[in-house]
């Protein structure tokens, strides 16, 4: 894996003046997990289309290694995007490009505690099973960088942290490199090694905090609320993003 | 069986020749069978089926996906669509056989002809409604040609598919009698022709009924099956 450096100068949707991403550059160091956190409608799902190659109608450019090639990509969307007509598993194998050994599936079932629903249609399960799914597939493909947009959003308070736990002890165990978006600080501390705050229109770096808090004390919320207080007061700046 | 009943009571009542009964129809039906005579006829139309249904619906579901998929192709080719989707039956009949003689290529031609746009039109509104999330994430997770159409278009556009096919054999069939009626000799359509020069309506009867059964047995054996097998996954 490599350090992946996003510089996007310029994107701008037609017939609109203002460009919705003016000069944002992002690096991130390989196996590290960065959150980025900005209001509803900045552009952040734009940004993630932006490096994952759906949307090319932009100037900059994405670096991985230090060279011009294209990242592989794990994208995990807002809604599942899981084919309704192909079982889970099969959903899984078709991300597949061959290189990867199918045992990966099986130790990632296990991971994620679906190896029982895996001959399933997707429709037949929940929404938190789905998200779950989705989440196998981004890691089965071995990815240079995981896209998270939101994964949670929509699921009830108990499922999401329940989600959430078994992404970070996977990630743990498979470090790729994460850009998780989302809107909800507490999920950003409790996940990232480094929050960046974006600003709305055009989207820039507002700032980058690294997340002090030790992997294992991630999950007592006392720290995270004392953070989140700490931020509050020390920035000034993001405070209209909190 | 109502219909049945219907059948021979209104035909006890009239009593012509015009409106036969069941039976003797059935007994029609019969000696037309063992003669060899209903099977060879009905076989030659099934073949000529066959062969324009496939040509038509590869090449109009072929060309309705690329329709479909570019804008561009579908600006330039959308009258002439529309042209060929109204050209009446017969103009196409008539023309292919004045020009391209009275052979077999020239009666499959014409049918290909009569059907193609509907098909095309079906699976270019498929191809339009298909989920731009699932080809977002093929592309995202790198799905080649191939596997795209496999396994995220072709299932969305199935209904398309079946709904072209079942309009399609409906309209096949009445096509592919008149294209008999008018240039061929053999088939439904030439035996039909033949018994309305003789006013002999059992016998029509017995052909529509032969007729009638094969439509049931398709419906039966090939489209329900493939109807349940692409619902599976449904809730």
């Amino acid at each position: 894996m490599s350090d992946i450096q996003i510089n996007i100068t310029n994107k701008s949707y037609r017939g609109r003046l203002a460009p919705i991403i003016d000069n944002l550059k992002l690096s991130l160091k390989s196996g590290e997990f960065v959150c980025l956190l900005g209001q509803s409608g900045c552009g952040k799902t734009t940004l993630l289309n932006c490096i994952a190659g759906l949307d090319t109608a932009y100037t900059g450019g994405i670096m991985l290694g230090g060279q011009h090639t294209q990242p592989k990509i794990g994208y995990i969307f807002q809604n599942p995007r899981l084919l309704p007509w192909r079982t889970v598993r099969e959903n899984i194998e078709l991300a597949l490009d061959g290189t990867q050994s199918p045992d990966i599936i099986d130790a990632l079932l296990d991971a994620m505690q679906l190896t029982e629903v895996q001959h399933v249609y997707p429709e037949r399960l929940s929404l938190g099973m789905s998200r779950r799914i989705a989440i196998i597939r981004a890691f089965a493909v071995n990815p240079d960088i995981l896209l998270m947009d939101e994964p949670f959003v929509s699921l009830d308070a108990p499922t999401a942290r329940q989600v959430r736990e078994l992404l970070l002890k996977l990630w743990q165990k498979r470090p790729h490199t994460v850009l998780f978006v989302t809107h909800d600080l507490r999920e950003a501390i409790a996940l990232a090694d480094r929050l960046v705050f974006l600003s709305a229109s055009p989207m820039r770096v507002v700032s980058e905090i690294t997340v002090p808090i030790a992997r294992h004390e991630r999950n007592n919320e006392r720290l995270i609320e004392a953070f989140r207080t700490q931020l509050k007061d020390n920035y000034p700046d993001i405070k209209t993003l909190l | 069986m109502a219909f049945l009943v219907l059948w021979q009571g209104l035909a006890s009542y009239v009593n012509n020749t015009t409106l036969p009964t069941p039976d003797v129809v059935a007994r029609v039906f019969w000696q037309a069978c063992i003669s060899g005579e209903l099977p060879y006829h009905l076989g030659v139309t099934l073949l000529r089926l066959v062969v324009s249904f496939a040509v038509s619906m590869s090449l109009g579901c072929a060309i309705g996906i690329v329709l479909g998929r570019s804008k561009k192709l579908d600006a330039f080719f959308d009258n002439w669509l529309i042209l060929f989707l109204n050209v009446p039956a017969l103009v196409t009949i008539i023309l292919c056989y004045v020009w391209f003689g009275l052979v077999e290529s020239a009666a499959i031609l014409a049918v290909v002809i009569n059907k193609l746009p509907n098909v095309i039109v079906t699976i270019r509104e498929g191809t339009r409604a298909l989920d731009q999330d699932l080809l977002e994430m093929a592309r995202c997770y790198r799905f080649s040609k191939r596997k795209t159409l496999v396994h995220v278009i072709w299932p969305q556009l199935h209904p398309f598919v079946m709904g072209a096919t079942r309009s399609g054999l409906a309209l096949i069939w009445k096509i592919i009698l008149v294209v008999e009626l008018l240039g061929r000799s053999n088939g439904m359509g030439y035996r039909l022709h033949l018994f309305f020069q003789l006013f002999d309506v059992a016998s029509i009867l017995a052909y529509t009924v032969a007729f009638v059964g094969v439509i049931q047995l398709l419906e039966l054996i090939i489209l329900k099956p493939l109807d349940k097998k692409s619902r599976r996954w449904r809730r």
